[in-house]
């Protein structure tokens, strides 16, 4: 049935409410890729079955949903209306929660998680430490609703935003309130999305284009994929509502291949919406017409570029091209267009509901919201994280990751992806903001938070870095394809023995004339990683340069791997996966490594659990 | 089969393809993706049939195949590997893991066996963090990767992991 009126919106969201007990059991199971890398669909169909068998469809529903956050305890399991958190939930354990959770209101020790630092066991999910400091302003809904279902969507207050600001609301009233909210991109650049979209209204030219970047490229980066994935119709939302204000008829949603789910989602969640009248011709009988297509694009990283996105949607090489005219004058098909990356649509609707006043009173004064951050790399608690603008990054880092794993110390924090920046210890006291980490040498980026250790070694990471926009790099521009080359091949020097004083400064040089000479932003900010590495962590270059030592005992060519004789408890379990058969040993007795034969291959190391193997 | 047979049944597929995006030249990525997936590679007679019905010229098809890291021109092997070098996988070792795959299947990120039977990619993130490092086997994401698990799962396919076997 076609949703025609505002009024028939609303009775469809009453009736779905009306049909609905909020008291009634729910087991929700987080279907995100990491939970669903964990086994979740199995689960889901275990929980199905079992209720089926058992004939308790009208005690209980299955529901589920978007990705919850937390994916480093997957399959996550939260069972409503108590919400009893439970994690690394196998198979196995569906009949217990069912009986005895479900039914009897017992609660599963072996199920619940442990706050490493306290040891205490936690029940509730709101009182998980990697939840409490968040604030789970867009991300927050992924956990209640089935991304697949519009009704799910509608229960929760779904497309009421939309319907305030096509009932009634100016267009122009609408880039108002999204200005006054000083809503940033939160794709990386901070750009005020209120100020692109007055821009492309104002620019002439028909049809005007409204896009959601979806490309999210950045390595150690999954929060888009995450929205996309558990929560489509919040960014469908956001984007009538953007489509609305611009005076656009005609969306796209540009989204990696690599991220199937959420590609099946977002055409899933279109389909829906068109099919109830709400997406396409004359929405909600207000005269608005819009419709969204989605394309995909072919694994290159420089897509996520405006310029770039737009000639790959017109069915080209992705190559940038020089920003003489802003693309809200002439962006794809040289029309007006307005691209905003996928959170910063999913903030709009909240904004309309809630008003421009409300979200100003979160963040700082000139970063409003929240923003995600995927937190990820050498860190206890792995996952996602929504935090209020302003918090320090050793909250994030350390009260709601958890902090490094046992045995190793902190050493940075990688933001901004490849064309951020590697922070140290002294600045995680820092509020983040887009400003703020820009003064530090890096950047928000679109969200990566990548936690490395002393086992990380700065130089190799700003090496991976650039070996990355290397072959990221379109190849259109010299700077860009010649330079961040020539920086690569110093980078390799210094890392397998070669390094010559004088090769910093070099690459010090090297970096300024990619940045004033690139075309696009991938070229001109691709020596980030290494200008701030050369700051913060000097000493590391200078010892592979001068000492022709890795500290962190990563590059290859200088380390070599010794088993500690103290430690080595003659296991023989390295001695066996070794490929190369170069470790030997009596039973019980320390082992050695021949050296001549090792490959550095690493198995070994990984592979004790006494920390027998070391790294010189 | 005869070769004009096998033209025109990629002919057939193809047209499929096309139409599922309206013969909209703006979705020649997707468009191409499709074809890969259907046929494993971009086969020569595939593009030429997206070339004349999409009226895009056969040089901007190649521009475009050629760009993106997504696209094979020649056959991909039978079992495909692909490693995530993500920053979080690779601050959790994946290097390691790259170098030990380079080594066992004597082949370099993109290359594909002589014989098709792998073919190993790198790919820049999968967006699993969480689970990194990941390696992607046949489709299937394995998590939590070490360089001995790789030379079980390489073993398991039928190669020889040591290095006095290769």
């Amino acid at each position: 049935m076609k949703v025609k009126s505002f009024k028939e919106l609303k009775s469809l969201r009453e009736e779905i409410n009306n049909s609905r007990d909020p008291e009634k059991h729910c087991i929700t199971i987080c279907g995100g890729t990491g939970c669903l890398a964990y086994g979740a669909k199995g689960l889901v169909e275990q929980f199905k079955t079992e209720i089926e068998k058992e004939n308790l469809g009208k005690k209980i529903d299955i529901r589920s949903t978007g990705c919850h956050g937390f994916c480093e305890q997957g399959p996550v399991v939260v069972i409503y209306p108590e919400k009893v958190f439970y994690r690394r939930v196998g198979l196995d354990d569906a009949t217990e929660i069912i009986h005895r959770t479900v039914l009897n209101g017992e609660i599963l020790d072996h199920l619940l998680y442990t706050d490493p630092s306290s040891g205490e066991k936690i029940i509730h999910e709101d009182d998980v430490p990697f939840y409490k400091k968040q604030m789970r302003l867009v991300f927050g809904m992924n956990g209640q609703i089935d991304p697949t279902s519009l009704e799910d969507y509608l229960a929760i207050g779904g497309y009421s935003a939309l319907a305030k600001v096509l009932n009634g609301m100016e267009p122009e009233a609408v880039i108002e309130e999204v200005k006054k909210a000083n809503l940033r991109g939160r794709g990386g650049g901070g750009f005020s999305a209120g100020w692109k979209w007055e821009s492309t209204r104002k620019a002439k030219g028909d049809p005007k284009y409204v896009i959601c970047n979806a490309d999210e490229g950045d390595p150690g980066a999954y929060m888009d994929r995450s929205l996309l994935e558990g929560n489509p119709h919040l960014i469908l939302e956001g984007m009538m509502i953007g489509a609305y204000a611009i005076g656009s008829s005609e969306g796209y949603i540009y989204v990696r291949n690599e991220y199937p789910l959420a590609v099946e989602n977002v055409t899933t969640a279109i389909e829906k919406v068109r099919e109830r009248g709400m997406l396409g011709e004359d929405i909600l009988g207000s005269g608005f017409s819009f419709d969204i297509k989605v394309n995909r694009g072919g694994g290159a990283f420089v897509c996520g570029e405006s310029s770039a996105l737009f000639a790959s949607l017109e069915g080209r090489a992705g190559e940038p091209r020089a920003k003489y005219i802003h693309a809200t004058d002439r962006g794809l098909q040289n029309k007006p267009t307005n691209l905003n990356n996928v959170e910063t649509w999913a903030n709009v609707p909240f904004i309309i509901n809630k008003g421009a006043e409300w979200y100003q009173n979160i963040g700082t004064e000139n970063s409003k919201g929240t923003k995600i951050f995927s937190l990820v790399g050498k860190i206890n608690n792995t996952g996602l994280v929504e935090i209020p603008m302003g918090m320090t990054l050793r909250e994030i880092i350390e009260d709601i990751g958890g902090g490094t794993p046992a045995g190793s110390t902190f050493k940075a924090v990688q933001t901004g992806g490849p064309s951020g920046g590697c922070i140290p210890e002294q600045y995680l006291d820092m509020p983040i903001d887009f400003d703020a980490l820009t003064k530090i040498g890096s950047m928000m980026g679109s969200g990566g938070m990548i936690v490395m250790d002393d086992r990380t070694c700065m130089v190799d990471v700003a090496r991976y870095f650039l070996k990355f926009l290397e072959g990221e790099s379109c190849g259109k521009c010299v700077p860009c394809r010649e330079g961040v080359r020539r920086m690569r091949e110093i980078l390799d020097d210094i890392c397998e023995g070669r390094g010559r004083e004088g090769d910093v400064e070099l690459l010090e040089s090297l970096s300024h004339a990619i940045i004033d000479g690139s075309l696009c932003a991938l070229g001109a900010t691709a020596p980030n990683p290494v200008l701030s590495t050369i700051k913060y962590f000097r000493e590391e270059y200078n010892a592979h340069i001068q000492e022709k030592k890795c500290p962190a005992g990563v590059c290859k060519e200088l380390i070599r791997y010794k088993i500690n004789e103290e430690n080595c408890t003659g296991c023989g379990v390295c001695a066996k996966l070794c490929p190369a058969e170069c470790i030997s040993g009596e039973k019980k007795q320390p082992h050695v490594i021949d050296q001549d034969k090792c490959i550095k291959c690493g198995s070994c190391r990984e592979s004790c659990k006494f920390d027998a193997v070391i790294v010189e | 089969m005869s070769g004009v047979n096998s033209v025109k049944k990629v002919e057939v597929k193809v047209k499929d393809i096309i139409q599922k995006y309206g013969s909209d030249k703006g979705f020649l990525v997707s468009i191409l993706q499709d074809v890969q997936k259907e046929f494993n590679y971009l086969p020569k007679d595939a593009l030429n049939t997206v070339s004349s019905y999409l009226d895009v010229a056969i040089s901007r098809i190649f521009e475009v195949a050629t760009f993106y890291k997504a696209f094979s021109l020649t056959p991909r092997g039978r079992h495909q590997l692909s490693l995530c070098m993500g920053t979080a996988c690779y601050v959790r070792g994946a290097s390691l893991i790259e170098s030990n795959i380079e080594r066992v299947l004597g082949l370099k990120p993109g290359e594909t066996s002589p014989d098709l039977e792998f073919s190993f990619d790198t790919v820049n993130c999968l967006g699993s963090c969480a689970s990194g490092p990941i390696l992607v086997v046949d489709e299937e994401n394995q998590g939590q990767m070490t360089v001995a698990k790789t030379n079980k799962i390489l073993k398991k396919l039928g190669k020889k992991v040591k290095t006095d076997e290769s």
